[in-house]
């Protein structure tokens, strides 16, 4: 076992259990706190199944931000959707046998990596270019956005400049969530990638990643428009009337 | 002391394309401070504490619980991605330039707290994340601009998640209400619907010899007898409507509408001495148990008159409160099974809506051919429809989402010949505050609201120039004083405006039925 080997090992670990425990921690917390008024931003849909529509609008098409500003939604959508491909891909380093739609993804697909970081550059060329956007960006905006081009040109330099051993590293990941531990390759790329990564499962429950879980839990968004046809009561609410 | 700065409407823009940024062009602009005895008229402390420590101890002490009560608060602080879709969305920042009126900036002094007192991140590596300490400075900023936010929701219709900037200013104006920096407008009129029974404080006699005077005058225009009831027991409906409809120009002439449409469709009706406020400014404070202490007002009424039905008159943030909020604070609605609900619903005659807009009530006699109308006598007017923000963005009207822009619309449509649309991105559902609501309505905040009116002066201005636009109806009492107060700054009449039943009436047969 090299020390890369323990140290990735202890380092992932870590970041897996960060990253489960926070957002357990968070998204209960969402769970918990009632919404004590219906407050959907009309035109809202009347039933359950409306909702769930208007969500899905909201999370595979960003529904809203279209409406808004044409630009932030293409290059948030090509982030988004290239992510979700690269992502999937990825799943070939932990499934064994593979899905076959991640096959599929991966015949189809093969520069998603591209398309990903160009519309992170694209995102971040905004917080520089448009005033507006310069005045709210915070150094945590900046580093996230490094971030996220780190992990994509890091990704992209093992597939496309290293020859990383893919066979090794695989049975590195299934030794893990196995809890048999095996060698990592050495390998920088692959490194500095996973280095990276780890770094974002940790600081992901801690951060503005927490649209993701957001998004599903805002009430504006997933209420029903019913309030004169059911009574909405939140239970600190109703220990109003008791008194 | 220099005399009143001179209030200069800005110029029309050429293109919505936003101007560069003026940082801090309003920050000197602050609505005045509640004094001791409104603050403690309405329960609330008279005024900061002497040592800073209480007052930090004791703002951030109710963030945590309301960051414990309300959901919309909670996920609204932590799922911001400053992605800047919501910059040039609200009139407040598109008329003033100052960049903390941008949504997301405004939503940041809170922001920067949170972080700093409830998130990891930001108790570790604060300048990082841009959390920072509250101190009094950081608690006056909110106090400047919280109070120049109209809580219109237009931010929260663009936003990806939803964030509703609404929820946070009302969040702020609530922590601020109860470590005593309160806002005199606003808690003043608190204070008098609460002890006389509305918001412009007119007692049971005055407001009966109001409106026999109504009644006078109408008798002479019309030669009917077109009562405005008062307390009428077991009348069929009670109708609560915003008390500037009892005076002021141009509200009293859609009172005249409604009373019209009662007197003509035959249904008996009533005000109440009790409840003659349909506006809640406990919305603007973000406070619930405010908000709700108004609205129970409206619910004792209904039961001591024993009214089968309640019906709300033009009012904005009102009918939000109305149709959104009632049944949850009141019981003013259908579907419970509670007990205290039940009371109140087992009165009222669910074959109607609890509570109806007067819209809803008008357009569906106007489909039953109960009332009748002499369109041409609207001919002199070329009507377009201001959207008022809390109706478009807060509420429903009918069975249909949407329901809010087709009714008022339709009804318009059915009374008047000519009706024009203002251009699209200014109506419906991205309709522009008028610049006055959410507890702006106040004197010294009149710079603030000429500059706010820009947008939607910028969209009347081109249905005037284009198709001769004259009249602008609204369904709202802050709108109409708003832009009575402002339209004279763009070079409009301030008689420009009016409400939908100001049209109703107009055109409305009476003996001829």
């Amino acid at each position: 076992m090299t020390v890369a080997t323990i140290f990735f090992t202890v380092l992932y670990y870590a970041a897996a259990a960060i990253f489960v425990v926070g957002m357990v921690v968070k998204i209960a917390s969402f769970v918990r706190t009632p919404a004590p008024l219906k407050i959907p931003t009309p035109p809202a849909p009347t039933t359950t199944g409306g909702v769930l529509l208007r969500m899905l609008r909201e999370i595979v098409l960003f529904q809203s931000l279209f409406k808004s500003n044409r630009w932030i939604w293409f290059l948030g959508i090509l982030f988004h959707a290239s992510l979700l491909l690269v992502l999937t891909r990825h799943l070939f380093g932990f499934l064994q046998p593979t899905w076959f739609w991640a096959v599929w993804v991966q015949t189809y697909f093969p520069y998603a990596g591209f398309v990903m970081v160009a519309a992170l550059v694209g995102l971040w060329g905004r917080r520089f270019l448009v005033e507006r956007i310069r005045y709210i960006s915070t150094y945590s905006d900046h580093l996230m956005l490094a971030l996220l081009v780190g992990i994509g040109a890091s990704g992209l330099a093992m597939r496309f400049i290293e020859d990383t051993d893919l066979v090794t590293m695989k049975a590195f990941f299934i030794g893990l969530m196995s809890f048999d531990l095996q060698p990592l390759p050495v390998q920088l790329g692959l490194y500095i990638h996973l280095l990276l990564v780890a770094l974002l499962m940790i600081v992901f429950p801690f951060s503005k990643l927490l649209h993701v879980p957001g998004v599903f839990f805002s009430p504006s968004r997933n209420q029903t428009d019913d309030p004169r046809a059911k009574r909405h009561l939140a239970p600190w609410a109703a220990k109003l009337e008791k008194t | 002391m220099t005399g009143p700065k001179k209030i200069e409407a800005p110029a029309l823009r050429q293109s919505t394309a936003v101007a560069a940024l003026q940082p801090d062009a309003m920050a000197g602009l602050k609505c005045y401070v509640a004094n001791e005895k409104i603050q403690q008229a309405i329960g609330l402390p008279g005024k900061l504490a002497a040592d800073w420590q209480e007052t930090h101890d004791a703002a951030i002490a109710k963030m945590g619980e309301l960051l414990g009560k309300y959901r919309s608060l909670k996920v609204f602080m932590d799922a911001c991605v400053h992605c800047g879709a919501c910059t040039d969305k609200c009139h407040y920042f598109i008329g003033t330039g100052d960049p903390k009126n941008m949504p997301v900036a405004r939503q940041d002094l809170m922001r920067s707290v949170y972080r700093r007192y409830f998130t990891e991140a930001g108790k570790l590596f604060p300048d990082l994340v841009g959390a920072r300490d509250l101190s009094k400075e950081v608690l006056d900023e909110w106090y400047t601009y919280y109070w120049q936010c109209s809580e219109c929701r237009r931010c929260s219709v663009f936003c990806p998640f939803g964030i509703d900037t609404a929820e946070v200013t009302m969040a702020a104006r609530h922590i601020l209400d109860t470590v005593g920096y309160g806002q005199k407008y606003t808690n003043e009129i608190i204070g008098k619907v609460n002890n006389i029974g509305n918001n412009l404080g007119l007692s049971g006699p005055a407001l009966q010899n109001t409106l026999e005077g109504l009644e006078e005058d109408l008798k002479e225009d019309t030669g009917l007898d077109i009562k405005f009831p008062l307390d009428v027991q077991g009348a069929e409906v009670l109708l609560i409507t915003p008390s500037a409809d009892f005076f002021a120009e141009p509200h009293i002439e859609s009172l005249i509408g409604y009373g019209k449409v009662f007197h003509a469709a035959g249904i008996s009706w009533t005000l109440s001495s009790h409840a003659s406020e349909f506006g809640n400014f406990g919305l603007f404070n973000g406070d619930y148990e405010m908000m709700r202490k108004v609205a129970l007002r409206v619910r004792k009424a209904a039961l001591e008159l024993g009214v089968k039905r309640i019906v709300v008159g033009e009012c904005g943030h009102a009918w939000r409160v109305a149709y959104s909020f009632w049944n949850t604070l009141t019981g003013i609605g259908a579907g419970a099974d509670d007990p205290f609900a039940v009371q109140l619903q087992s009165q009222l005659d669910h074959r109607y809506k609890q509570p109806a807009h007067i819209c809803e009530l008008t357009w569906d006699l106007i489909q039953q051919g109960r009332i009748k109308f002499d369109k041409s006598a609207n001919d002199h007017r070329i009507i377009t429809f201001h959207d008022s923000c809390n109706v478009a963005r807060g509420s429903r009207m009918g069975d249909a989402p949407g329901g809010q822009f087709e009714i008022p619309r339709n009804i318009i449509r059915a009374v008047a010949n000519k009706y024009v649309e203002m251009p699209q991105g200014t109506t419906r559902e991205a309709t522009f505050c008028c610049g006055g609501g959410g507890g702006l309505l106040t004197d010294e905040l009149l710079e603030l609201r000429v500059k706010g009116a820009l947008p939607r002066m910028e969209a009347l201005q081109q249905v005037v120039d284009q198709q001769g636009v004259n009249f602008m109806a609204t369904i709202c009492a802050i709108c109409k004083a708003q832009f009575t107060k402002v339209l004279p700054y763009y070079n409009h009449k301030m008689s420009m405006v009016g409400g939908v039943h100001q049209l109703v009436s107009t055109a409305i047969r009476l003996g001829d039925k």
